[in-house]
Formats: structure tokens, C-alpha cells, sequence
């Protein structure tokens, strides 16, 4: 299949690089120096790496020192839970977080409680008010779920960690540039964040740390970051992540509205094929539309779209290249058949109305080929 | 064509697909995950179904730009590979997984779900030819003899061999296979064989049976009835089986002695001289044929192993069992192995070992 008829629907595993990042990261990209050396060549560095970081605040509602630069979505969340939970503290995290999350118990063991999601796969705020005990140091649960898009009530969950004396972190990776995320006014402790989730380049994100929160680097060496995260910081990207945050919240709301309308004429489409069932229910990200396909195989679907040109993924994780069945759904207590049976469309700058009509013209056929193969 | 080729991670597979790329065809790569915990079989030997050959699988299909997926066959493979293992050696008969695996696995629920998404036919790196005249497919070996793989082959049917493409057939060397990988910039050229059961990986297959069917020490008796040492399961024998034996009482004439007889019964493993393994008579059940059954008796070309000697005989079908008669007696011969019959070069059908005498 020609590269220039591709459908390219898995915005929320990496989307393009904006042009104008490009441009921001060419440019910081001549400048020498490392942001920690004190002469001329490392105070130009320090300047853009600076800039970035007041841009990525005010972008956020947040402050210039809350901000801690790192590789990603991962490292935000590996640092926020286990810098959190300390020698002896516990964490609640939801049923559905990101492996970055939840598998923080191969560190923590039975220090991480789970905590379950109802059918659309939301935490109620008044099961995690029962589930704290006098261990529990943090609280975490995702901003906007990265299968089914669905948004977690994030603002009333930090408002029961608060009144109880505990931290509360919300992965927000699916959320930043694509809803309006106000740090300040969320109540959150710590947010999570990633460059090429939004347009920026792999290999950079930030957690946000508020004011007078502690946290134990999990990691050592040279002390940058607020002593949160050492290592030397690489400008040039932290230049493009608050370029593709300062592109994505100028049009955010013209472009939500757009990707609204382009999930809606999927939705559409979709209720024209039998036993296609979309699981993403509003409140959700207008970026990801996730569908359990019944009697198929989410791979074998994949095969059959990626041969006609649609690239879309399951959303969920893989061991040696097979996808395991959707841990999420599982914990919507739906079946292993539909765990298995589901497919992620993620939408970005690049989606246009075509792409979503193409899809719907090619997906009849390859559900009757899918479910034959079944 | 659409073709999907299974991609093991070994080099003969994947010079398989990219002969295919090369000859046009549309050619998509897959990886049979037939484990349900891969990391176990990562060190040691070479399996089929470990990481690194997954991972070594999916970069070559990345060199030859090939789409390329991993299916998780292991519940399958379980149920009719492993698990048959296991039942036929419980049961006393030496079972021949690779076979069974190409009859279940690769020519059947591989093919079956390729089909159903429209592919045209799988391919595989097995050295064998097959040759169409009209509508019918023969199955061949392959003109290089010390790799020749039709007889793992030998249970394919028809259907199957009509959807099956072995692109190595024709007259390719493991040296010239080694050679057009590098040629084509596939790394794993050096890559050595597999050799051993791939859900075996230690090669200990004593030591597997053990752990799926325990262990019950039981006597081992020589041809007169006689106790001449203790084993820890009849199980874990094979007719014609010498080393590992570990007998107390040495033979009266000094010769080396062999499994000739397994009871599971009894639990009793018989040993005797190596002239108490001739066998001229083969009988054969659950019979299969590469192109139309035969009926009667004909004169062919019988093996029973994958690299054993083409012995001449003479093969007789009586519906659902076969009789095979060798011209000369053989030694080793296992019920529960896999028959193959011949016809000069052409793989007539295959039956399973019954009995024989």
C-alpha cells in the first residue's frame, strides 16, 4: 500500500511531529552548551530551557518550578508513584491505569491497592474515600484513558485525597493538548505528561510537581530537576514539547470540536454494522473512539485494515507481539471475547473527514473476512 | 498471490518469504507464538517459540518490508501437540511432535485462519518440492537429501498441499540458504538450526515427561523375564532406546541390550539384543494421503523417521489400516512413530505406527 493513501488512526500511540516543532527544535538544536554550566555557551541553553519550562507552565495553569522535565509519560508516572509512596507509604491507583502505573507493585508489591472502575470504566470519588487507610501516601487515577478515551472525575477524586491528607497524581498523558487541563485549579499534587502524544517528539515529557510537595528521587546522580529527576536535560527537546503545547492549547477547543464531529460521523458509520459496540462514553477525550467488534479477533482485524491502508491499534499492551486481551475492559467486567475483540481509533491534526469515510468503507469487508477467520 | 509465510526466526523461513517478495508475490510474515510463557524457553538451546525468535522473525520481516504479526497458537498447540505428546508416551508410543504440528497447527489452523482472510496459501522454510500437474499437487523431497523434510510433511493432504508453498524446494543447499541471507541482508544468516524439540528446549525429554506424568519406579526385564534394573517410569522409554538404561546385571553374552518392549500396563520396560528390534512387519492406522487414497497393494519406498533410510516394501491399504512390508528387516521402529510411503521421490501418504513385528 502507497505510503500517501494511509489512514494513519493511532494518534494516541505517537502523533507526527508538527512542522512548526520541527522548526523550534532546528533552530534550538544550533545552540551549544549544557543548562547546567555557568559560562556564556551554557547560560544561552539554560535560556531556552527556561523558556520552555515557563511556557509549558502557563500552558498548564502551573508555575515555572513545578515543572520537571523527563523522557515521557513512563518516567512522570514511575516518578510521581514511587517518589510518592516513599520506604513505607501505599498507593491507590485505578483499575485501569497505564502499565507506568499499576506496575509499580513489582516495586511496591502489595503496597499498590487497586481500585475498580465501574462499567464505562470510571473510579467513583466516594470508593476511593472508603479505600484510604492510614498507609495510603497517593492516590492515582488517569486523566483521560488511553484504550477507550473515557475521562476519570480527577477534580472530585483530588478533592477526597485532599480532605484525607493524601497525594494525588493523575496520569494525563491522553489529556494535555487535547482538553483543557488547568493544573492549579484541578487540585492534583502531580500531573504527567508527554511530548509525542501532542505533537512533540519522542523522548520528552514532565511530571508537575505543586509547590511544597516532597517527593524521594527514585533515581540519583547530578541533581537536576528540583533533585527530582538527575541526568542532563535535553533542551532541544524540551524546546519541542512546549512548542506542541503551545500549538496544541492556541486551537484547542477549534480542534476539539472538529475531532468531535469527526468520532461523531464514525459513530455513525458504525452503527450501520451489526455487533460493532463503541465503549467510549461521554464524558471522554474527542481524540480516541474505542469499538468491541463481536466475533473477531483483534488481530486479525488489524491484519486485514493494515493491508488496506488503516493504521490503527488495540490500545492495549503486547508480551513478544501478542496482544494481550484489554486489561481496561477486563475491569469494565466485560468478557475475555470482547477484551479481545476491540479496536482503537485515535484521532489527530492529520485525521480529516476522508480518512474516518475510508475506514468505513473498508471495515464491512474486513469484519466479514475477520469474522470468518474467527 | 497473498501469500502468508510463518516465519519460525530461523534462516530458513526467512530466505523462504524473501524468495517469495522477490518473485512478486504479496507476501505478509507470521510468528507462531506457541508458548504460554516464552521467557522459559529463552536459554539454552534454540526453540521455536522463544523471544529472540520472535524478535529475529519480526526483524526480517522488517528488512524485506513485509507486514508482519505474531498469532498466539498456544492454547492450540497445547491441547493437540503437547498434550498428544504427553498421551502417547503415557500410553507407551513414541510420538513425533513436528508431524503432528505441521498436520495441526501450521496446515490447519494457521492455514484455515489464512485463508478466511484472504490469503491465497502459506509458505514455510521446509526443504521439500511439489509439483502440479493439472489440479493435482505432488508432494516431493527435496533434492538436497540431508535436509530433506518430506517426510514431516508426509501428513499433508490435498487441500493442504494446494494452499502450501516451500519455496526451498526446488534444489537449495543449507549453504546457499545461509548465503542468500547475507545476500539479502538478513542478519540471522549464522543463526544455527534448531534441533531439538521446540517445547523441549533442554533436550531432556525424559526430564519433561517426569514433570507431566510424575515418576514410578518399575522394573526393567530382559527377554527371559529377568530383572536386570529399575526405572522411574516406563513412559519415559522408546523402542530401540540404548543409552541411559543404567542396568545392574550385565548381559550373559556381553552384547549391548536395547528397549525392545515398553508396558505401561505392567510398568515394565523389556530389554533384549539388538536382532529383538528386527521388524518387517508394519501396521499403521489413521492413514493419510498427499493426493487420492490407495487401494490395494503397490510397491513403494517406506520410512519412519525423519532422516531414517528409504526402505523398499511393499504397502497395503485395507480401508482405514495399512500394512507395510519390508523387503528387509529394520531396526528401530516405534509404535506411535509416523510412517511415510514413497513413491520413488513422491510422498504417497503417511499412517501412525500401530504395531510391529
Amino acid at each position: 500500500m502507497a505510503q500517501e493513501t494511509r489512514v494513519y488512526l493511532d494518534h494516541a500511540a505517537s502523533s507526527p511531529v508538527l512542522p512548526a516543532v520541527w522548526d523550534a527544535m532546528a533552530e534550538a538544536m544550533g545552540v551549544p552548551g549544557n543548562p547546567s554550566s555557568l559560562h556564556t555557551s551554557g547560560r544561552s541553553m539554560r535560556r531556552l530551557l527556561e523558556q520552555a519550562r515557563e511556557s509549558v507552565a502557563a500552558d498548564l495553569g502551573s508555575r515555572p518550578g513545578e515543572v520537571v522535565f523527563c523522557s515521557g509519560g513512563t518516567e512522570a508516572n514511575n516518578l510521581a508513584v514511587l517518589g510518592a509512596a516513599g520506604p513505607d507509604g501505599e498507593v491507590l491507583v485505578s483499575a485501569v491505569e497505564h502499565p507506568s502505573v499499576v506496575e509499580a507493585r513489582r516495586v511496591l508489591g502489595d503496597r499498590v491497592r487497586v481500585l475498580p472502575v465501574d462499567d464505562a470504566g470510571r473510579v467513583d470519588p466516594a470508593t476511593v474515600a472508603t479505600a484510604i487507610g492510614p498507609a495510603t501516601r497517593l492516590v492515582s487515577v488517569m486523566w483521560v484513558n488511553n484504550e477507550t478515551g473515557v475521562v476519570q472525575p480527577v477534580g472530585g477524586i483530588a478533592a477526597v485525597a485532599r480532605r484525607a491528607g493524601v497525594l494525588a497524581h493523575s496520569d494525563a498523558v491522553q489529556a494535555v493538548g487535547h482538553l483543557p487541563v488547568d493544573f492549579g485549579a484541578s487540585g492534583l499534587d502531580l500531573l504527567s505528561l508527554s511530548g509525542h502524544k501532542l505533537g512533540g517528539p519522542v523522548g520528552i515529557g514532565a511530571l508537575l510537581v505543586r509547590r511544597g510537595v516532597e517527593l524521594r528521587a527514585p533515581g540519583f546522580g547530578g541533581g537536576q530537576e528540583a533533585k527530582l529527576r538527575s541526568g542532563t536535560v535535553p533542551v532541544v527537546l524540551a524546546v519541542g514539547l512546549a512548542a506542541a503545547l503551545r500549538i496544541a492549547t492556541g486551537r484547542l477547543a477549534a480542534e476539539a470540536a472538529r475531532l468531535t464531529a469527526l468520532g461523531e460521523q464514525l459513530r455513525a458509520g458504525l452503527e450501520a454494522l451489526p455487533g460493532a459496540r463503541v465503549n467510549t462514553t461521554a464524558p471522554a477525550t474527542p481524540a480516541v473512539l474505542h469499538v468491541t467488534f463481536e466475533g473477531v479477533r483483534a488481530d486479525d482485524l488489524l491484519l486485514l485494515l493494515d493491508a488496506v491502508g488503516i493504521d490503527c491499534s488495540t490500545g492495549s499492551a503486547c508480551t513478544a507481539g501478542v496482544h494481550q486481551p484489554s486489561e481496561v475492559l477486563l475491569a469494565m467486567g466485560r468478557d475475555l471475547a470482547d477484551a479481545s475483540g476491540s479496536l482503537r481509533f485515535s484521532f489527530g491534526p492529520t485525521t480529516a473527514a476522508s480518512g474516518i469515510a475510508r475506514l468505513l468503507e473498508v471495515l464491512p469487508g474486513a469484519l466479514a473476512s475477520a469474522r470468518a477467520a474467527y | 498471490m497473498r501469500v502468508l509465510a510463518a516465519m519460525s526466526g530461523g534462516v530458513d523461513s526467512a530466505v523462504a518469504a524473501a524468495r517469495l517478495v522477490a518473485d512478486g508475490h504479496e507476501v505478509t510474515g507470521v510468528h507462531l507464538a506457541l508458548s504460554k510463557n516464552p521467557q522459559t524457553y529463552r536459554s539454552g538451546a534454540r526453540g521455536c517459540c522463544s523471544l529472540e525468535d520472535s524478535h529475529d522473525a519480526r526483524r526480517a520481516a522488517d528488512v524485506l518490508g513485509i507486514p508482519f504479526y505474531v498469532w498466539d497458537l498456544s492454547d492450540r498447540f497445547d491441547a493437540d501437540v503437547v498434550q498428544d505428546f504427553v498421551a502417547e508416551y503415557a500410553a507407551g508410543r513414541t510420538p513425533n511432535p513436528c508431524l503432528r504440528c505441521n498436520e495441526k497447527i501450521k496446515f490447519a489452523a494457521v492455514l484455515d485462519r489464512g485463508l478466511a482472510l484472504g490469503f491465497d496459501a502459506v509458505a514455510t522454510g521446509h526443504y521439500a518440492r511439489t509439483r502440479q500437474v493439472g489440479d493435482t499437487v505432488s508432494l516431493l523431497r527435496s533434492h538436497e537429501e540431508r535436509k530433506d523434510q518430506s517426510y514431516v510433511l508426509g501428513v499433508l493432504n490435498q487441500e493442504q498441499l494446494r494452499r502450501s508453498l516451500f519455496p526451498l524446494g526446488p534444489d537449495t543447499s543449507k549453504a546457499e540458504v545461509r548465503a542468500e541471507a547475507a545476500e539479502r541482508g538478513l542478519y540471522l544468516a549464522k543463526k544455527p538450526d534448531s534441533h531439538d524439540i521446540c517445547f523441549i528446549p533442554s533436550g531432556d525429554t525424559a526430564g519433561f515427561l517426569t514433570g507431566r506424568l510424575g515418576s514410578q519406579t518399575g522394573d526393567i526385564v530382559d527377554d527371559r523375564g529377568e530383572v536386570v534394573g529399575a526405572h522411574a517410569g516406563a513412559h519415559q522409554f522408546t523402542v530401540g532406546q540404548r543409552h541411559g538404561l543404567h542396568l545392574s546385571v550385565p548381559a550373559a553374552d556381553g552384547r549391548p541390550r536395547y528397549v525392545i518392549d515398553i508396558s505401561v500396563a505392567t510398568n515394565t520396560v523389556t530389554v533384549g539384543p539388538r536382532e529383538r528390534l528386527a521388524v518387517q512387519v508394519i501396521d499403521g492406522i489413521r492413514p493419510t494421503w498427499t493426493e487420492q487414497a490407495v487401494d490395494g497393494s503397490w510397491r513403494g519406498l517406506a520410512q519412519w523417521r525423519a532422516h531414517s533410510e528409504p526402505m523398499p516394501a511393499t504397502i497395503t491399504a485395507l480401508g482405514e489400516e495399512i500394512r507395510v512390508e519390508l523387503d528387509e528387516p529394520a531396526h528401530g521402529i516405534a509404535p506411535g512413530q509416523a510412517v511415510v510411503y514413497y513413491d520413488g521421490e513422491r510422498v504417497v501418504g503417511s499412517s501412525t505406527i500401530a504395531r510391529a513385528a
